[in-house]
């Protein structure tokens, strides 16, 4: 189980906003996160990763403190192990496919069945300027799945997929996180693609 | 024939300089790159004082601040028995004071420019943040981190007011390309005066010049 119980002050335009979110998660679901711009979905996700602190609350994963201010307890993105894929790809424009992988794993094997997964197995050696958006997007999901995450944060991870593609790669990834048995949460704004992925859905804003 | 030893010292203090700065800048660059305080607001307008004080402003407290006789300088002498002044120690540290923000600021702009989702990537993928600094962004500020060093050697080969005030005009020791060309102009020896002016010349020229094809080939200007 995930217990998530945080406040996070937002910087807005006009004045403070304060993302609240109090919430358990099964281990294996796979949640779609969605909201109105602005309203803290990246946020949520990046306190989850360490990557962002927030102001007050708790983050435990199968009992164990990820984050507790009042003991002084807040795990590194190191240590947790999350996988993450960032909206904007956060791709390193100095490596090519396979060295991103690599980057993140030494498993060959496991490699190779992501690239096959990713159908980028002939595009090894480009690096990001030279794949297309929908590329680069399934090169920044298939580098979180590399470290076989046992949480996965997803910003908008289809957004730049057309649909023959998107499906296909929806149906990989639902048995690759059944086989895994990875927690899921995906920020998105359409919840029809992720129809027969996701089996829960959270509002935040 | 025209005594070549200014160009040579010229050329090892360039290096030297350049070569310190990049070992200590990079670090301080990354320190600097990463988030705002008043004591960061603080050591940066320190480090970028250079680019407006006049150098032999900074020369002269340099030579007050290490002389022999007293205070700091007379400590070094008495216990490590270095002495920076009229020497050429002295030389590699007022070029390091002096052109440290042609190497810290292109650095650190440029580590500022990378998105912070690279190294947030990074360390969610369990790299620490030396990995993360050596292996990604490191490489993808190249071109900014050429040009600050270029920057630096060039700066390096020119100065002149901070390097007569802590180091003199001392042959094969303090006496640098452009003091040789000072002096050789108050000898009235012309021809030794444009022959390191020339020298000089040539190697400013190659050296923005590779800038700028360097970063040409990167895809980027080098103006930024």
């Amino acid at each position: 189980m995930i217990c998530i119980d945080i406040e996070k002050n937002l910087k807005a335009y006009a004045g403070k906003r304060t993302l609240k979110v109090d919430r358990k998660f099964q281990f294996g679901s796979v949640t779609q996160i969605y909201g109105p711009s602005g309203s803290g979905k990246t946020t949520f996700l990046k306190c989850i990763a360490g990557l962002i602190t927030p102001e007050k609350g708790s983050i435990v994963v199968d009992e164990v403190l990820w984050f507790e201010p009042v003991a002084n307890i807040n795990l590194s993105p190191q240590k947790r192990r999350i996988g993450f894929v960032f909206q904007d790809y956060a791709l390193f424009p100095n490596m090519t496919v396979q060295q991103h992988l690599e980057y993140a794993t030494n498993d060959r094997e496991w490699i190779k069945r992501l690239l096959l997964i990713g159908k980028l197995e002939t595009l090894t050696t480009h690096k990001p300027e030279y794949l297309s958006g929908g590329q680069q997007q399934r090169l920044a999901i298939l580098r979180a799945l590399a470290i076989k995450p046992q949480l996965l944060l997803m910003d908008e991870p289809f957004s730049a997929l057309d649909p023959e593609m998107k499906s296909a790669l929806i149906k990989e990834l639902k048995v690759l996180f059944d086989e895994l048995g990875i927690t899921v949460l995906i920020v998105s704004h359409n919840s029809g693609e992720l129809v027969g992925l996701v089996d829960g859905e959270m509002g935040v804003g | 024939m025209t005594d070549l030893s200014p160009i040579w010292l010229t050329l090892k203090l360039a290096s030297i300089t350049t070569l310190l700065l990049l070992l200590i800048g990079l670090p301080v660059a990354w320190w600097l790159s990463k988030g705002r305080s008043i004591f960061k607001t603080l050591i940066e307008a320190i480090i970028t004082m250079p680019l407006v004080l006049p150098p032999s402003v900074l020369g002269f407290y340099l030579l007050l601040a290490f002389s022999p006789q007293h205070g700091v300088g007379k400590w070094l002498q008495d216990v490590f028995d270095v002495r920076f002044v009229f020497s050429f120690q002295g030389l590699v540290l007022a070029s390091f004071i002096y052109s440290m923000p042609f190497m810290i600021g292109p650095i650190k702009s440029a580590l500022q420019q990378l998105p912070a989702s690279l190294a947030q990537a990074s360390y969610t993928l369990g790299k620490t943040k030396r990995e993360t600094f050596l292996k990604v962004l490191l490489p993808n500020i190249k071109p900014s981190l050429f040009t600050a060093m270029v920057l630096t050697f060039a700066h390096t080969l020119g100065e002149f007011g901070v390097v007569l005030m802590i180091g003199g005009n001392i042959p094969n020791v303090t006496r640098v390309a452009s003091i040789a060309v000072y002096d050789s102009v108050e000898r009235m020896d012309y021809g030794a005066a444009n022959t390191y002016s020339l020298i000089l010349l040539a190697i400013t020229f190659v050296m923005v010049i590779s800038v700028f094809i360097f970063n040409k080939y990167q895809a980027k200007s080098p103006l930024e």
